[in-house]
């Protein structure tokens, strides 16, 4: 379970407009490329989460008696604590950071995309240019000096709020509340149980399955591949020698694309 | 440019100098990988006025982000804002000063000296020959109609100044800019309604609002800092009411949505100004007090019920094939004692009294009719203006916002109209949470609106001399309102002493008398061409150039060929020019118009100059937001190598000008006499202190207006800027953002500076009870009386008059809100027209705007039938673009979350036409075509409407008009206003951009993407 103290990220989508400040400013701080896109019938774009896109948000449209409607969710990393990347990470690259934040250290990463396979919310990438895997980082930098991450810092309607967990989980109590009592009985909190509980809480107005979320996502103890596993190890020890392996992989890795 | 070949390489993936991917890798570092930055800047998209924090390194942009300490965004941004450093660090920057010859097929690089010796004999060459010193009818009008400018509002207010002065000295009657096809209607609606026209609160204050009516503008899409703000109401219990017609973002936040069929908003307002009569809703007391309700008018006029949709003195003979008629408007008047005063019955039971008219007019809008109309069932309408209605208490509050879905019909002024009748009904004008919301759409708009880039107005809305008034005697007894009621304080008596002050200011040296000569006097168009009116609009003056008349353009950061209505015609106006002077950051559609998809570059003779420019962050000045907060910003960065910035450019060729007309021209004075600094890296600064004013015997800045004279010892450029630099230095450039008001209701008047005065919320003499001056909602207050004190607290009020003394609207000669308006051209009162292109038949009887303005070029201006083009469709913004995309689709952050032009589709309606989500499709009006992606959408849905037709159900679609030929996501024909109309308000001339006739037809496969981008 996240601690008390630990960072946290609530997402309200009762607040939500779809704006996308939030998808643009993680772009915009973490120096991220805009992707070439189509349109394919939605606003929604880039389709899926990458490399290059850490974060972004997805429409859900229809009728509900009688009334129209136009969801929308972030998509990011959860930094789950009980996080499916980092147990099939191999060489301890993928890992829990300080506050809960679960981020890749490149250094370590031998482009094995054992976690890409883990990951329940499709939030882990492969990028084929340097042969490692990124994703979102909770804005690590920004929140160890006491800045808010880009994204939530962005937000214009206050869908975005971020700092201790149990301030987050507080407030995402306290907007349940507000929003049952206005009449929306199927409103609930997402990420208290998933995954150990993640460091990123949704309050949202309808059943997560509506917004596309996981329900029930689990953390698999994956076989990772033995042999990439005890070589990593063996490597890891040979320090220098194990550097220049994890290197040599990754150029290995990055050719195969 | 070869970053530009790099980024087409990598398959639309940016790769700018900081788009690569060379980051420092953040994962797991406490160190921050970049400086976040503490320079203060503001935001160059939209009007709220966001404030940001750049950070710099080598003179480049590494971070751009919100401002913490701004009071409107409080550090935050929306997805546009976000992507500002993207606009900056554009692959698509220009920079480059480029010529194309005519005929030719190319650009070539020249140096700029010569660019600028070039232009300023083309300019001296077009005036000399086309100048009109005498018109036909043997008025002295000194001017020329073969030169025009346009553009302007993308710059601070100290260059549109500064383009005003160069243009108005030129003798130039073509001086337009975007806020004449934005919201150019609401200035003389909330003008005439109001006395001023603009905004009448500010963004914060939607805070303050019980009920926030969404009609006609999409504020979580086009405005996303202002909806900070409303839902911040929201969250405090306020109820957000969106009528659209379409399910949109605001509409997906908002409590009550009701989908409206387009251009039917003053029959919903209507029912809603029905509804509030029929039921008392309204605000007795500010209704009696603050309104003209209980003033009586000519016998004579007759209502629109009276005469199926017409007022009294309509005379159907036009003298002009594009105007259907004119009023003869001398009934629409009050009646006036023997005292000269207007006559009153506080008792409001006359049957010519305003109220009983008003009563009368509306009696028609009942809740059946107007669903009819609409398509919004009755138990909808009866939910919103009950809810709306009951803002109407003393201690509830009511907000009406809107944008171009209001402004942009061939009636828009009266949509407008309708939205201040239902405010001054229910006593929300000059509160906390209330007004009448303009929320406009470039980052200085309203700056450039105040200084008049526009043909009719001069700096500070002081009418443009007509040729009937040859003497500054003449004009100013003419234009002087006299006072209509005894109490009223008439301020526009002080005209006189703005007016003198401005010419002291552009050309100090002369006699006032002399100097007023210098100005062109406007009158008809010499020759009958384009037409025999007196419009100078933004559409004239393309339908000058395609007539010929118009032989030279200058054009700075304004792109007609995406963004005037009907753009086929535009483009076509645009060949027709002998030059064309193009200022841009960017290579826009209207710079590289001769080598468009489908023209041969040889046919088009037009000699184009293009002027590379740095962008706002590059410069200092100030701009003006939609709540008239004046924010002065300091250069951030280093603009790139070869760019030219406009102070220089302007400078230089009017240093050229003057020394080309010291040796002679057709009438140099007004350019060899007129004062202009040299050039500067300050130059702003000397603007700015220009603009606020100063006393020419002492020297010093003038404090406020009140300060100036009209004996022409004083000089002041803007005189509602007056305040904005004084002794005390740059009131623009402060930043208190803890200082608010004792309520808290956020108007942080330390911060910045607003016009007039430093008011923050307009009209707020109407917030208070008219004898004690205490205010009528408590909780809520603007202004208060301190009797022990002798003085008003709070807000700056309108006038420090005591209390029981003066009417509240200080602007209007009868010091009261209007309901029934004096001076529009189509009628007291707002009337239900259908669109010009309609699919359904008026019940009211008279179809159109009686005397709408309907251009017919040739083959160029059509019109199509719903028989053969049997769905509504209208146009929109969207979050992730900007107007003609050319700050956004050059960024590729934003192009990659709206790539391509789509067409939002019912999906009942593409079911019937068997177009599926995703596939392309041809969108054609009778003028164009828009090839686009269908969005097959639950959030369009079929309307029930019912007319003499017969009960039927009538589909829309919408489209987003930010797509063209030039730059990022650039395709042959994606241009939304390619299937616009050329017909327009008859009071501002704006274009009914919003509803149209279209049909649609699947394309086998999508268009190709093209790139005709400079590679220079």
């Amino acid at each position: 379970m996240p601690k008390p103290n630990d960072y946290a990220i609530l997402f309200d989508a009762s607040h939500c407009t779809g704006c996308r400040a939030c998808q643009v400013a993680c772009k915009q701080w973490n120096d991220l490329p805009g992707e070439a896109t189509v349109n394919t019938g939605s606003y929604e774009n880039p389709p899926s989460l990458s490399s290059m896109t850490w974060l972004r948000i997805k429409y859900t449209e229809g009728v509900d008696r009688g009334e129209v409607f136009w969801d929308f969710t972030r998509d990011s990393c959860m930094h789950c604590s009980s996080a499916a990347c980092v147990e099939a990470c191999p060489t301890g690259a993928v890992n829990y950071r300080e506050g809960g934040v679960v981020t890749v250290d490149q250094d370590w990463c031998i482009g094995c995309r054992n976690c890409v396979q883990a990951c329940p919310y499709d939030a882990i990438h492969f990028d084929e240019e340097k042969g490692v895997v990124d994703k979102c980082t909770l804005c690590y930098d920004r929140v160890s000096n006491g800045l808010e991450p880009a994204c939530v810092k962005a937000c214009p309607t206050g869908a975005l709020h971020s700092g201790r967990y149990a301030d987050m989980k507080a407030l995402a109590e306290q907007r349940l509340a507000a929003l049952k009592g206005a009449g929306y009985d199927q409103a609930n909190i997402y990420g208290l149980a998933e995954m150990g509980g993640t460091h990123v809480l949704y309050v949202l107005l309808k059943h997560p399955s509506a917004y596309g979320l996981p329900v029930g996502p689990v953390t698999e103890k994956r076989k990772v591949a033995s042999g990439w596993l005890s070589a990593g190890i063996a490597a890891a020890v040979l320090g220098f020698a194990g550097a220049r392996w994890i290197a040599e992989r990754r150029e290995e890795v990055g050719g195969e694309r | 440019m070869l970053t530009r070949r790099d980024f087409f390489k990598v398959g639309g993936a940016a790769s700018g100098v900081f788009f690569l991917r060379g980051r420092a890798q953040p994962s797991g570092q406490k160190r921050l990988h970049k400086p976040v930055g503490e320079h203060p800047v503001i935001c160059p998209y939209c009007a709220t006025g966001c404030g940001m924090i750049a950070a710099a390194q080598g003179g480049r942009l590494v971070n751009l982000e919100g401002d913490p300490d701004h009071p409107i965004n409080r550090g935050q941004l929306c997805s546009k804002g976000e992507a500002a450093r993207g606009f900056v660090e554009s692959p698509y920057r220009m920079t480059k000063t480029l010529y194309r010859a005519p005929g030719s097929d190319t650009w070539e690089e020249k140096p700029i000296d010569w660019m600028i010796q070039q232009i300023a004999r083309r300019i001296k060459e077009t005036r000399d020959k086309y100048w009109i010193q005498q018109d036909e009818d043997g008025y002295v009008v000194n001017r020329t109609e073969a030169v025009a400018f346009l553009g302007g509002s993308s710059n601070g207010n100290e260059e549109c100044y500064m383009f005003i002065k160069f243009a108005r000295a030129l003798g130039l009657n073509y001086i337009e800019h975007q806020a004449r096809i934005c919201h150019s209607s609401t200035v003389p609606a909330l003008g005439e309604s109001f006395g001023r026209g603009a905004m009448t609160n500010h963004p914060i204050d939607f805070k303050n609002a019980d009920v926030i009516l969404i009609e006609g503008g999409n504020p979580a899409e086009q405005h996303p800092l202002t909806f900070k703000w409303i839902m911040e109401a929201k969250d405090r219990g306020a109820k957000v009411i969106v009528v659209d017609p379409r399910f949109n973002r605001s509409a997906a936040r908002a409590d009550v949505f009701a989908q409206i069929r387009v251009g039917t908003d003053i029959a919903f307002m209507g029912g809603l100004i029905h509804h509030i009569l029929e039921n008392k809703l309204y605000d007795e007391y500010y209704v009696k007090n603050y309104t003209n309700a209980t003033l009586l008018v000519n016998p004579d006029f007759k209502t629109a019920t009276d005469l199926d949709g017409l007022f009294s003195g309509y005379n159907p003979t036009p003298d002009n094939p594009n105007e259907k008629g004119v009023y003869d408007r001398s009934t629409w008047t009050y009646q006036i004692g023997e005292d000269g005063y207007a006559k009153r019955d506080p008792t409001m039971t006359d049957p010519n009294s305003v109220f009983q008219l008003l009563k009368k007019q509306y009696s028609r809008y009942t809740l059946p009719m107007v669903s009819k109309i609409t398509g919004i069932p009755e138990a909808k309408l009866k939910q919103i203006y009950d809810l709306f209605g009951s803002t109407g208490q003393v201690d509830r509050v009511g907000t009406i916002t809107y944008a171009m879905g209001a402004t942009q019909h061939s009636y828009g002024t009266q949509h407008i109209r309708a939205y201040a009748i239902v405010q001054l009904l229910l006593g929300n004008i000059g509160r906390a949470g209330g007004g009448v919301n303009a929320l406009r759409g470039h980052s200085n708009v309203q700056g450039s609106t105040d200084h008049a880039l526009l043909y009719h107005i001069l700096p500070g809305y002081m009418p443009v001399p007509d040729r009937k008034f040859p003497t500054l005697k003449s004009y100013l007894e003419a234009k002087t309102p006299k006072r209509l009621l005894p109490n009223a304080p008439n301020w526009w008596e002080n005209l006189p002493k703005y007016f003198i002050s401005q010419l002291k200011a552009w050309w100090p040296k002369i006699d006032p008398e002399i100097s007023y000569l210098y100005l062109a006097k406007l009158g008809p168009h010499v020759g009958g061409k384009p037409d025999a009116s007196s419009d100078y609009s933004h559409h004239a003056l393309l339908h000058a150039a395609l007539s010929g008349v118009l032989k030279g353009l200058i054009a700075v950061g304004q792109n007609p060929a995406m963004s005037a209505a009907n753009v086929n015609m535009a483009r076509k106006a645009l060949d027709s020019l002998d030059w064309l002077v193009v200022l841009d950051p960017f290579e826009t559609e209207t710079a590289a118009h001769w080598k468009r998809p489908g023209v041969d570059p040889k046919s088009i003779k037009t000699e184009v100059f293009f002027i590379p420019t740095p962008v706002w962050v590059e410069k200092t000045g100030s701009i003006t937001n939609t709540g008239l907060w004046a924010q002065w910003y300091e250069k951030a960065a280093e603009a790139p190598e070869g760019t030219v910035d406009e102070m220089y450019f302007f400078t230089k060729l009017v240093e050229e000008l003057k020394k080309l007309y010291a040796e002679g021209g057709a009438f140099p004075d007004p350019i060899v006499n007129l004062s202009w600094p040299e050039w500067s890296e300050e130059q702003s600064v000397h603007w700015a202190k220009e603009i606020n004013g100063f006393d020419l015997t002492t020297g010093e800045q003038v404090a406020s207006f009140t300060k100036l004279r009209d004996d022409g010892t004083t000089a002041s450029g803007n005189w509602l800027y007056a305040g904005s630099w004084t002794e005390k230095g740059n009131m623009m450039a402060r930043r208190d953002s803890k200082t608010d008001h004792p309520a808290g209701i956020g108007i942080y008047p330390n911060w910045a500076w607003c016009w007039p005065v430093n008011r923050r919320i307009r009209y707020n003499r109407a917030s208070v009870w008219f004898d004690t001056g205490q205010p009528r909602d408590e909780k809520r207050w603007v202004i208060r009386w301190n009797d022990t004190a002798g003085k008003w607290e709070g807000d700056v009020p309108d006038g420090g008059w005591k209390p029981g003394t003066v009417l509240p609207f200080i602007m209007k000669s009868d010091g009261l809100g209007h309901l029934f308006a004096l001076s529009l051209k189509d009628g007291p009162f707002p009337e239900h027209y259908e669109p010009w292109e309609s699919a359904v038949l008026n019940p009211f009887g008279q179809q159109n705007d009686p005397v709408c303005k309907v251009w017919n070029f040739k083959d160029l201006d059509v019109y199509g039938d719903p028989k053969d083009y049997p769905i509504i469709a209208t146009t929109y913004r969207l979050t992730e673009h900007w107007h003609t995309g050319m700050m956004s689709r050059n960024v590729p952050w934003l192009l990659e979350l709206q790539p391509d032009p789509f067409v939002e589709i019912g999906t009942d309606l593409a079911g019937e036409l068997g177009i599926k989500n995703g596939e392309w499709v041809l969108v054609e009006s009778a003028r164009g075509a828009v090839e686009a992606v269908a969005i097959v959408t639950p959030r369009i849905q079929p309307l029930k409407i019912e007319d003499e037709n017969g009960a039927r159900v009538v589909n829309q679609v919408g489209i987003p008009w930010h797509w063209g030929y030039m730059g990022g996501g650039a395709r042959p024909e994606s241009a939304g206003n390619a299937l616009t109309p050329s017909v327009h308000d008859p009071n501002c001339f704006i274009p009914e951009t919003k509803a149209m006739l279209v049909r649609l037809k699947k394309l086998a496969k999508p268009p190709k993407k093209i790139d005709l981008n400079a590679r220079i």
